[in-house]
C-alpha cells in the first residue's frame, strides 16, 4: 500500500497517549462501535455510500486554491495553497466525520444521536446528517455559547435537533462534552454519541481521524498533479485537532513535509489565558476518556483555556497530536487572538476569502513560516472552516459596527461580548 | 500476595454486616463542601447515624459520572479552595471515629499527584482503597501494583451493560467488593430503581463471590431495604448530599437533615 495506515496499538494507544478512561457502563458500546466501523471500513458498500455522500452532498474533492496576492504581501513571498474544506456542505470539515458516524448509527441499528458543540458547527454538522438519514439528534452546548451563538442554536432547531443548554461547570465546551457522555451512559441502547473530535477514548481519535483522512489524501494527490511537488510544510489549526489530523495523516510518511499544528495562543501564553496544550503548563493527564496532554493544576483539575475561537477554546487535545509532537514528526506553536483577528484581515482583503477564525490560526502560522522559509517555500494550509459564522465577532472585533468602540482602543483580551467566535475545530 | 493481605477495614464492616444478617449501608460525601470541617463533621455525623462505610468523594471539574445534586456539590467545594490533600484529613477524621472508608475519585487527580503516592498517602490515613468511575481494569497497571503495594482495595464498577467476559475480568481485578451500577446513568436519586440492579448481582454472584454492594439512584429508607435483601451492601450519595445542598448556608440544618435521613436509611438496611 502506498497509503499506509499504521496498525492500531493495543487498547487505541498513539505511544503512550489514548486509552479509553470511561465508566464501565460505556465498554460495552465503545467495543460494539470499534466492531462495526472496522467492518464498515473493510465493506466496500459503506465506502461506496460514504463516498458517495462526499461527492454528491458534502461537494468533495474539495478544491486547492492558490493565494499570490495574500501570500506576495503577508508571506514572505512564499507559495500558499488552501485546502478549501470551508467550501464544504455546512461550511466546514465537520461534515466528513458527521456522515461517517451517522451511517455507522444506522448500522449499529441505533435511532438517536447526540452530540457536543463549543458554539455550534459540530452541532449544526450533526444535525444536518441526522435529518439527512431520519435519526433523532440532541445537541449539548454551554449555557455561555447558547447566549452568544442564539443564530446557531436556531439553525440546529430549525434542522429538528433538541439544543440543551448546559449549565454546569464553565458552562462551555467542555462541560458539553461531560454533559453528552452523561446523556450517553443513561441512553446507550438506542443513543450514538458522535463525538466532533479526535479525543475522547478509544475508538473515536482513530476513527474520527480516519474520516477526516480524505482531506490529506485529497490534497497529497492535488499537490503533486497540480503544484508538481509535495509541499513543504502543512498547516492547520488545533483545537482538538480533527482538521489537522485529517490533513496530517496522509503525510506522515512524506519526511520532508513539516507539519505544523497552530493551537490557540489566546493572550500569550505567559498572560495564562490560552487554549495552548502543548507551550503552556500543560502536562499529560486523562480528560474525556483519553490520556493526552491536558490544562492542568498540580492537583489535576482542568484549567479552563482562553482563544478568540470557540473551536479552539479547549482544555484538550487529541492523544494522537500528544504522540506527534512527542516523537518530533509534528511542531505546535501558538497563534495570539490578535495574530489571528490580524491574519483573518489579510486573507478577507487580499483573496476575498473569510477564514473562519478558527482557520485563521492556521493563516497566522503560514504567514509566520513564509517569513521564515522565504519565496522558494511552498505551504498548504487546511482552510477547515469558512468565516461567514464569525462576522458578527469580526466585526465587533474591528470595531465596523455602528455604535462600537474599536476593538484597539480596548485592552487585548478583552473583547467585547460576543467576540469569542464559534467553534469548529473541536 | 492478595491472598496473604490483612483484611481492610472495609472487608470488616462487611463482614460485621454480614454476621448481623444485614446489609452494610455505604454513604457517600464529597471532601470540602461545604467547608472542609463542614464536610468532616458531616462524615462524622453519618458513621454515628449508622453508616458503615463512607465513600469520600474527591471533587473534580468534570465529574462525568455524576448527576446535579454532586456536580453542584463539587463545583462548591472546589470553589471553597479544597484540595487534594484534604481527601486524606478526611480519610483520617471517618478511620478516628471507627468507621472504615473508600475514596471515590475520578483518575486524573491520582495520575496527577502520582499513582503510588497518592495510594501511600491514603493508606496511612486509614482509608482502604479507591472507587474509580472512570478507570477500568484494562487501563489500570499502575493501580492495580499500587493497591497491592499499599494493601489497598480497589473498587471497580460494573453495569447493566456489562458484557459476561468484563464481569469475570472485573470482578476478578476487584478486591473489597465491587461497585455494582443499579441502572444505566449518572448518580442521583430516582423515584423507582427497577429491576435491573437484582439481576446485575445475580449475574455477578454467578461469576465471582467477592461482595456486591449497589449504588446509583438508591435514596429512600424503602429503596435501601429493598436492596438489601439481594446485596452485600447499599451506597447512597446523592440523597445525602442533598441535606447539605438544600442548605447551603445553615451547616447545622443541613447536618440534622443528613443524620435524620442517614438514621432512616440505616434503619432501613436493618429492617
Amino acid at each position: 500500500m502506498t497509503d499506509s495506515t499504521p496498525a492500531p496499538q493495543p487498547l487505541g494507544r498513539f505511544g503512550a497517549y489514548g486509552g479509553r478512561y470511561v465508566p464501565e457502563a460505556l465498554v460495552a458500546a465503545l467495543e460494539e462501535l470499534d466492531e462495526h466501523r472496522r467492518k464498515a471500513m473493510a465493506d466496500p458498500a459503506f465506502l461506496g455510500e460514504l463516498t458517495e455522500l462526499q461527492r454528491s452532498y458534502t461537494g468533495r474533492p474539495s478544491i486547492l486554491t492558490s493565494v499570490p496576492r495574500f501570500a506576495a504581501e503577508h508571506c514572505g513571498g512564499a507559495q500558499v495553497v488552501l485546502k478549501r474544506e470551508d467550501l464544504n456542505h455546512t461550511g466546514s470539515h465537520k461534515i466528513n466525520n458527521v456522515l461517517g458516524q451517522a451511517l455507522l448509527t444506522k448500522r449499529m441499528g441505533k435511532t438517536r444521536v447526540i452530540a457536543e458543540t463549543g458554539a455550534g458547527q459540530h452541532g449544526v454538522a450533526t444535525a444536518t446528517a441526522a435529518a439527512l438519514m431520519g435519526l433523532d439528534c440532541t445537541v449539548y452546548m454551554g449555557r455561555v455559547d447558547t447566549e452568544r451563538q442564539a443564530l446557531n442554536v436556531a439553525r440546529m432547531r430549525l434542522l429538528g435537533a433538541e439544543v440543551v443548554p448546559v449549565d454546569h461547570g464553565s458552562r462551555t465546551l467542555k462541560d458539553a462534552v461531560n454533559e453528552a457522555f452523561r446523556d450517553w451512559v443513561a441512553n446507550v441502547g438506542h443513543t450514538h454519541y458522535v463525538l466532533g473530535t479526535v479525543t475522547g477514548p478509544y475508538p473515536f481519535p482513530e476513527m474520527v481521524r480516519d474520516f477526516h483522512r480524505v482531506i490529506g489524501v485529497e490534497a497529497r494527490a492535488q499537490m503533486l498533479d497540480e503544484y508538481g511537488r509535495l509541499p513543504d510544510a502543512v498547516l492547520a489549526c488545533v483545537g482538538g485537532g480533527s482538521n489537522a489530523m485529517g490533513i496530517f495523516h496522509r503525510f506522515l510518511d512524506d519526511a520532508d513535509v513539516r507539519l505544523i499544528g497552530l493551537e490557540g495562543g489566546g493572550e500569550g501564553i505567559s498572560s495564562g489565558r490560552h487554549a495552548s496544550r502543548f507551550s503552556g503548563e500543560a502536562s499529560p493527564g486523562v480528560l474525556h476518556g483519553a490520556f493526552t496532554y491536558v490544562l492542568q493544576d498540580d492537583e489535576g483539575q482542568t484549567i479552563e483555556s482562553h482563544s478568540v475561537s470557540a473551536g479552539l477554546d479547549y482544555p484538550s487535545v487529541g492523544p494522537e497530536h500528544s504522540y506527534l509532537r512527542d516523537a518530533g514528526r509534528a511542531e505546535y506553536r501558538p497563534i495570539t487572538d490578535t495574530q489571528a483577528m490580524e491574519a483573518f484581515r489579510a486573507l478577507s482583503r487580499t483573496e476575498g476569502i473569510l477564514p473562519a477564525i478558527e482557520s485563521a490560526h492556521a493563516v497566522a502560522g503560514a504567514m509566520q513560516l513564509g517569513q521564515e522559509l522565504g519565496p522558494d517555500a511552498l505551504l498548504l494550509v487546511n482552510l477547515s472552516g469558512r468565516g461567514d459564522k464569525d462576522v458578527h465577532t469580526a466585526a465587533q472585533w474591528f470595531g465596523l459596527l455602528e455604535g462600537d468602540d474599536p476593538i484597539e482602543s480596548a485592552p487585548i483580551g478583552q473583547a467585547p461580548d460576543g467576540a469569542e467566535g464559534e467553534g469548529v475545530q473541536l | 500476595m492478595s491472598e496473604m493481605r490483612t483484611e481492610s477495614s472495609v472487608s470488616a464492616a462487611l463482614a460485621n454486616a454480614r454476621a448481623e444478617d444485614r446489609a452494610a449501608l455505604v454513604g457517600y460525601l464529597p471532601v470540602g463542601y461545604p467547608t472542609v470541617e463542614g464536610s468532616l463533621e458531616a462524615m462524622r455525623t453519618m458513621v454515628r447515624a449508622g453508616v458503615d462505610i463512607v465513600e469520600i468523594g474527591l471533587p473534580y471539574t468534570d465529574p462525568l459520572m455524576d448527576g446535579p445534586v454532586i456536580q453542584t456539590a463539587a463545583t462548591g467545594a472546589l470553589a471553597a479552595g479544597v484540595h487534594v490533600d484534604d481527601v486524606f484529613r478526611a480519610a483520617q477524621a471517618v478511620t478516628d471515629e471507627g468507621a472504615a472508608c473508600v475514596v471515590m475519585t475520578y483518575w486524573n487527580p491520582v495520575l496527577r499527584r502520582g499513582v503510588d503516592k497518592f495510594a501511600a498517602d491514603l493508606a496511612a490515613a486509614g482509608g482502604s482503597g479507591l472507587v474509580t468511575p472512570d478507570l477500568v481494569p484494562d487501563e489500570a497497571a499502575d493501580w492495580l501494583a499500587a493497591s497491592d503495594a499499599h494493601d489497598l482495595d480497589r473498587i471497580f464498577l460494573v453495569a447493566p451493560s456489562s458484557t459476561p467476559e468484563r464481569l469475570v475480568s472485573t470482578t476478578a481485578a476487584s478486591r473489597g467488593f465491587v461497585y455494582a451500577s443499579a441502572l444505566m446513568g449518572v448518580t442521583g436519586a430516582r423515584s423507582a430503581l427497577g429491576g435491573d440492579a437484582a439481576v446485575l448481582v445475580d449475574r455477578v454472584r454467578q461469576v465471582s463471590d467477592i461482595p456486591v454492594c449497589v449504588g446509583l439512584g438508591v435514596s429512600t429508607a424503602e429503596q435501601a431495604h429493598q436492596v438489601a435483601q439481594f446485596a452485600d451492601g447499599v451506597i447512597v450519595g446523592s440523597a445525602l448530599v442533598s441535606c447539605l445542598v438544600d442548605a447551603p448556608d445553615d451547616l447545622d440544618r443541613g447536618l440534622a437533615g443528613l443524620d435524620m435521613l442517614a438514621r432512616e436509611i440505616a434503619e432501613g438496611v436493618r429492617r
